[in-house]
């Protein structure tokens, strides 16, 4: 089943434009990463999605429209927002007293059980946690909730590598299962690599990669070059290159890998690779090339 | 806190099938609760000035077992030139004193406790862990509103009872002990009396000072900064415009009966003909409860209020964090 679909998403906030006629399809029991520049309208499009802002073109999240539908759609939809957001009065108790009530959803034995591996106590006010409790806090109360989408913006920003690790292995292992869709934008992409089922790039609004990740897989090779072979390389039209410590490494987009393996040493690139490689080359404008 | 348990469900498939049935109430029950933990302000500040109150009261009560024994030994004559007005006024002026000192009190921490509600959640972004939850706008503000408009007069109530309680008791206490007797003191005490009034005055408040309270929770949910200013400021503005602009001074005129007009249309002083009112103590007879249900100033005012919330609903929807 459909998750999200989006076609023509559109939002403009005065004459800038945020997102620029973007088309979504997210099924069911994906993992799609969305990663962009700053200002490249990724919190926008999750804004929209969860129905905290208005839009133009069509959208729909389980079959409800975000905006007009919203109380219904947070039934079945959790977000973390951001790192931080809950406020710092709060107790942890208090933090699960009130989700515990508000949501039929929330499943407090399992917010507890993950509590219990931290180092978190219940009657500590989320001012006195340390921001990586407070993100393993916020990551229990959503965790608990059965929710068939997850929308996590920025989720680890400005965690360090212990908390950020754990972050997603919890979600992988306590959390995701097919019945769930996770949406997850992220500056770290090199942690989220292995989580990913799909991988979406979008820059000014637009959406200039989409594929999933076997997909990327097969069809993105980096090769680093025996320098007498580099004329040959390049004649196979790299989507990117750059020099690491004097030697060349570029970037193939659909080129045979046996083809390859005789230019040099071949490897699949990391995704902050191909991100720099697709941003860099459309940096200057121009819709994507994968649209 | 203690918390009541929450009842899951069997399976999670059965409720996937099935939508979650909430009722209503639950949010808003736990979204007033939220406010309570989070502004203590609300019965902490009542609390304190009731218990100030009665420590005043306790060092009053070195001269009460006297003032007792003046009004027992009041000739009849006496009696009459003072009224049995006054003579109930005497007794009532530190309960009243204290009850309109919660009252006050209680008036500040709503208006200031309004004046960040919708505020403070933008200013901690934690407006979008809040929206996270299938928690309504309109539940969120309904909850907010109800904190001056309901929670707070019913929180004084139970404060002034309780406390007016301790002072009775703790007057029964030094006059049995000074030997004096409380037989004075309950005839020509209206405790009971004292205590509808002040029921009455506080929902008469709560239903004139809606409007008040929904254009200030109206302001924050607007404002980006400096809440108070943008609640107070246009209303200067606005007032000292018309006098220079027509001489005139309705604007004025209007806030201040908004300010003290409950009173000219919730009570009568007009004792036709009987003995002055002693403002310590209104018997029930000066109370004008079907005046003020059938005042504009009254249902205009809740309409007001009503214009107010629906705004700050809809401002909350669509205001981000700032």
């Amino acid at each position: 089943m459909t998750v999200i679909e989006a076609r023509n998403l559109r939002k403009a906030f005065g004459s800038t434009v945020a997102v620029d006629g973007v088309d979504l399809r997210v099924e069911e029991g994906r993992i799609l990463g969305l990663i962009g520049p700053n200002g490249a309208g990724k919190t926008t499009a999750l804004n929209a999605i969860l129905g905290l802002t208005p839009y133009q073109g069509e959208l729909k999240v389980l079959g409800r429209d975000p905006w007009t539908e919203r109380d219904q759609l947070m039934l079945d939809v959790a977000f973390v927002a951001d790192v931080a957001v809950l406020p710092r009065w709060i107790r942890v108790s208090q933090a699960l007293d009130y989700v515990a009530g508000v949501h039929p959803r929330f499943d407090r034995a399992k917010a507890e059980a993950f509590l219990a591996k931290t180092t978190i106590q219940r009657t500590s006010k989320v001012r006195e946690l340390s921001k990586g409790m407070v993100a393993q806090l916020h990551l229990a109360l959503v965790m608990a909730i059965d929710a068939r989408l997850l929308v996590l913006d920025e989720p680890t920003l400005g965690l360090d590598i212990l908390y950020r690790k754990q972050f997603y292995d919890s979600l992988l292992n306590d959390y995701f299962d097919r019945n769930r869709t996770i949406l997850v934008t992220t500056h770290q992409v090199e942690e989220i690599q292995d989580v990913l089922t799909d991988l979406m790039f979008i820059n000014r609004g637009r959406i200039v990669l989409r594929c999933s990740m076997e997909e990327f897989e097969s069809r993105y090779l980096e090769v680093m070059v025996h320098p007498e072979q580099l004329s040959a390389a390049r004649g196979l039209k790299p989507i990117h290159e750059r020099q690491v410590l004097g030697r060349s490494i570029l970037l193939f987009d659909r080129v045979d890998r046996q083809q390859l393996a005789a230019l040099g040493d071949v490897r699949t690139p990391s995704i902050a690779d191909l991100f720099v490689a697709v941003i860099g080359n459309h940096a200057g404008a121009a819709p994507g090339v994968d649209r | 806190m203690t918390t009541p348990s929450n009842p899951m469900p069997e399976s999670v498939e059965s409720q996937r099938t099935t939508p979650a049935a909430v009722p209503e109430t639950r949010p808003l029950y736990w979204s007033v609760r939220r406010e309570l933990w989070e502004n203590r302000s609300i019965y902490i500040a009542p609390l304190a000035v009731a218990a100030i109150g009665i420590l005043g009261f306790l060092i009053s009560l070195i001269h009460l077992p006297r003032t007792i024994r003046e009004l027992g030994t009041m000739t009849p004559v006496h009696q009459h030139a003072m009224g049995p007005v006054n003579q109930h006024g005497t007794l009532a002026m530190p309960y009243a004193h204290v009850a309109w000192l919660v009252v006050l009190t209680a008036f500040i921490v709503g208006v200031f406790y309004s004046l960040d509600a919708m505020h403070g959640e933008r200013r901690d972004r934690s407006i979008l862990f809040w929206k996270s939850l299938p928690v309504s706008d309109l539940t969120t503000v309904l909850s907010k509103a109800s904190i001056p408009l309901v929670v707070l007069p019913l929180l004084v109530f139970a404060i002034i009872l309780i406390t007016e309680l301790l002072m009775l008791l703790l007057s029964t206490a030094v006059l049995v002990i000074s030997g004096v007797g409380t037989a004075t003191l309950f005839e020509q005490l209206p405790w009971l009396q004292l205590q509808l009034v002040l029921l009455y005055s506080l929902i008469v408040m709560a239903l004139w000072y809606a409007p008040i309270y929904g254009w200030l929770l109206f302001i924050s949910g607007w404002a980006r900064r400096t809440t108070f200013l943008w609640a107070v400021l246009p209303l200067v503005a606005i007032t000292v415009l018309e006098r220079i602009a027509f001489n005139s001074s309705h604007f004025a005129h209007l806030l201040v009966y908004r300010s003290i007009g409950w009173f000219m249309q919730a009570f009568t002083l007009d004792t036709h003909g009987g003995p002055p009112i002693d403002p310590h103590y209104l018997p029930l007879a000066q109370l004008t409860p079907g005046r003020f249900l059938s005042s504009p100033g009254l249902w205009v005012g809740l309409a007001v209020a009503a214009g107010f919330l629906a705004a700050a609903v809809r401002l909350r929807r669509y205001r981000e964090p700032i």
